[in-house]
């Protein structure tokens, strides 16, 4: 039995290291998302009981079947934030590490701000934007090569739903100035 | 065999050149989605949908479909080569797969994934083609509480036979369905939920939901992990084929196994997850060289790849018959069906022939296409992975923003979707299931407006849930699924105390 070596290699010189501190535990999370979510259910409790979630002549009101729905998500959740102060075992394990935060947020980050800048300069723009900025700044690839590939994805983009299959997307000033 | 005649019709209705074309795009798209990181079968047909908005059915259906059989198809090549599973039902190969790669048997190992994955997918077309009729036909003498008791079915076994912790799969079922209320009521027209918000007045889109949920927060999840990676190219050549399938009738027992308990979890919500890592299992506790498993053995690429690729068909199975998803993918094909103005339900097999005889028909040739293309174009594929994830990175995101907004036209949409993305990757994290809240969302007015048909019909009595065989005892049985856990551990322990000798393990 010979063993080959690999052929294909790809690196990750920004790859979030191994013993980076933990941000916050699985715990501390698992406890905001169930408080979140039971103010949700509480919120929506309310607004199925405003509508109405009794009986009426012909069958339920319109906020029974929800009303009911929240209760169940908010007996749910319940379960789950008392299970997490019950059980005081199991309590240190990471949610995310800051490697591994400065790492997600380097894509949420731009992902906010193409859909903002979506609103203003049309799709096209904002993923040209996108796409380019995030290439050269967090891939650390060349600039032109970044200009060059999000430039050509974006064109393609367009061509394909703007003119062959005829899906609107929000468009800008550019757009406007070629006449579309 | 009335299904063989409306199988040939329906491969009529395909062999035009713009089908067959379209079906090579999804077929070739599909690949590359299940190739890729961040991306899976789920995400790639939901950002996918809106090039189909304005094709007809068919035509849509068939290239959807075959992004779906593309992605499955491309799961395994990341899994043999690089060690990395490219979708989760994919996990399962790698265990043997990749040693085989080591030993410079990558495409012995890639040819037996091709070609178990098309034996199982096969086995599921041709179930569906001789059961999904006769359910559907049996359906069609359903009435709103059989169409609600069914739905409660669904949602019960999800939470009574998943693996996740119940509180959990509750809650993501709870939010679906919920959510799924949100904006007109169907029945009195009043608005729900909407908290004076206008954008809010149409409801929370499905595939806006789905989008974000699988797209965004598994770009976000992959930026977490290392993504360096290192792995082994392979060519399949025609000697390697011949031989891996001449050796192919030795491993029947697994490959009937397999396609089995994939059929049988596709259809139930079990899932390709869990059909792969069960084929797997199976194939090596019946083995009887079970040692060598894991070290690079034939058997383990067949085992789970079969059961993935039987599982992730049949989930269509349920979806054409009954109008009710049996994975994630399956449901947004669903959700696909209503944006093209179809109703999905037995009614499908009577009103839109063409339609679910083309699908049906496509499986079959989208299956033989897939295994030809996959085959000959390995290299190609394994060479994408060159390409630096910050590249791939933001254009999915760009995919994903062009997805949310071609549904309803909406920038709404698009913020939506981000939001759905922090909720999906957050979720993830803590352990709470996906597939349920999906389920929920997309047969959440559905199932509700059975409910109230059902009450409607009954002037507000429960009973009506079990006012005959039928429904009374589809309703049982989603009760007992619901509390099966609690119903083993009982039946478990009167079975010890019957038979006190037996040891527990």
């Amino acid at each position: 039995m010979s063993s080959t070596e690999p052929e294909i290699a790809v690196d990750d010189p920004t790859a979030p290291s191994e013993d980076s501190p933990a941000v916050t535990s699985t715990r501390t999370v698992e406890t905001i998302v169930y408080a979140l979510l039971i103010a949700l259910a509480l919120l929506l409790a309310f607004d199925n009981w405003r509508t109405g979630m009794g009986w009426e002549a012909e069958g339920p009101q319109a906020g029974y079947f929800p009303f009911y729905l929240s209760v169940v998500l908010g007996v749910a959740s319940l379960y789950g934030l008392l299970g997490i102060f019950l059980s005081r075992a199991a309590s240190s394990e990471t949610f995310v590490t800051r490697d591994q935060l400065r790492r997600v947020m380097q894509v949420f980050v731009p992902t906010f701000l193409f859909c903002l800048f979506t609103q203003w300069l049309g799709l096209y723009v904002a993923s040209f934007i996108l796409i380019a900025g995030f290439m050269w700044m967090v891939g650390r690839i060349a600039l032109w090569k970044s200009l060059l590939t999000s430039f050509v994805f974006s064109l393609a983009m367009f061509i394909t739903f703007e003119i062959a299959f005829d899906v609107i997307m929000p468009k800008g000033p550019l757009e406007a100035l070629f006449g579309f | 065999m009335e299904a063989f005649g409306l199988l040939v019709h329906g491969f009529a209705v395909l062999m035009t050149w713009k089908t067959l074309a379209l079906m090579m795009v999804g077929l070739v798209l599909g690949v590359f989605v299940g190739v890729l990181p961040g991306l899976g079968g789920p995400n790639g047909v939901a950002i996918l949908l809106p090039l189909t908005f304005t094709m007809d059915p068919t035509s849509a259906i068939v290239m959807l479909s075959c992004i779906y059989w593309g992605a499955l198809f491309g799961g395994a090549i990341t899994s043999i080569l690089f060690n990395i599973p490219g979708e989760a039902w994919s996990v399962a190969t790698t265990f043997d797969g990749y040693p085989m790669a080591q030993q410079g048997k990558a495409a012995e190992a890639l040819t037996a994934a091709f070609t178990s994955s098309f034996i199982g997918s096969l086995f599921a077309v041709l179930l569906i083609t001789f059961l999904a009729p006769g359910i559907a036909s049996f359906a069609l003498r359903f009435g709103p509480p059989e169409f609600f008791a069914v739905y409660l079915l669904t949602f019960c076994s999800f939470v009574g036979l998943g693996r996740e912790a119940k509180h959990k799969t509750i809650i993501s079922m709870a939010l679906g369905l919920l959510l799924a209320g949100v904006g007109m009521d169907t029945v009195s027209g009043q608005l729900r939920m909407t908290f004076g918000l206008s954008e809010l007045l149409r409801g929370i889109n499905f595939l806006v939901a789905v989008i974000g949920l699988f797209g965004i927060s598994e770009i976000l999840l992959t930026m977490e992990e290392r993504l360096a990676l290192r792995g082994h190219a392979a060519r399949i050549s025609l000697r390697v084929l011949l031989n891996v399938w001449k050796d192919l009738p030795r491993y029947w027992v697994t490959l009937l196994r397999s396609s089995i308990i994939g059929a049988w979890l596709g259809i139930t919500p079990g899932g390709a997850i869990a059909a792969s890592f069960m084929g797997y299992n199976l194939a090596k506790r019946f083995s009887k060289d079970p040692e060598s498993f894991g070290k690079g053995r034939i058997e383990g690429v067949f085992a789970p790849e079969t059961a993935a690729h039987a599982s992730g068909t049949a989930a269509l199975l349920p979806m054409l018959a009954l109008g009710i998803p049996g994975s994630g993918t399956a449901a947004i094909l669903l959700g696909g069906l209503m944006v093209w103005g179809l109703n999905p339900g037995p009614l499908l097999f009577v009103e839109h022939k063409d339609f679910v005889w083309g699908l049906i028909a496509s499986m079959y040739l989208g299956n033989i296409v897939g295994l030809v293309i996959v085959l000959t174009t390995v290299p190609i594929f394994a060479a994408i992975l060159r390409v630096p994830f910050a590249a791939i990175a933001p254009m999915i995101v760009v995919s994903c923003a062009i997805g949310a907004y071609a549904i309803q036209n909406a920038m709404f949409d698009i913020w939506l979707m981000l939001l759905f993305g922090v909720v999906g990757y957050v979720f993830k994290k803590i352990g709470i299931p996906l597939a349920p809240f999906t389920l929920a969302l997309v047969l959440g007015s559905r199932a509700e407006d059975a409910f109230r048909l059902s009450m409607i019909g009954s002037g507000g009595d429960l009973r009506v849930f079990w006012s005959n065989a039928l429904v009374g005892s589809i309703t049982t049985l989603a009760i007992v699924l619901l509390f099966w856990p609690v119903i083993a551990k009982a039946v478990g322990r009167v079975g010890q105390l019957v038979q006190p000798a037996k040891r527990t393990s």
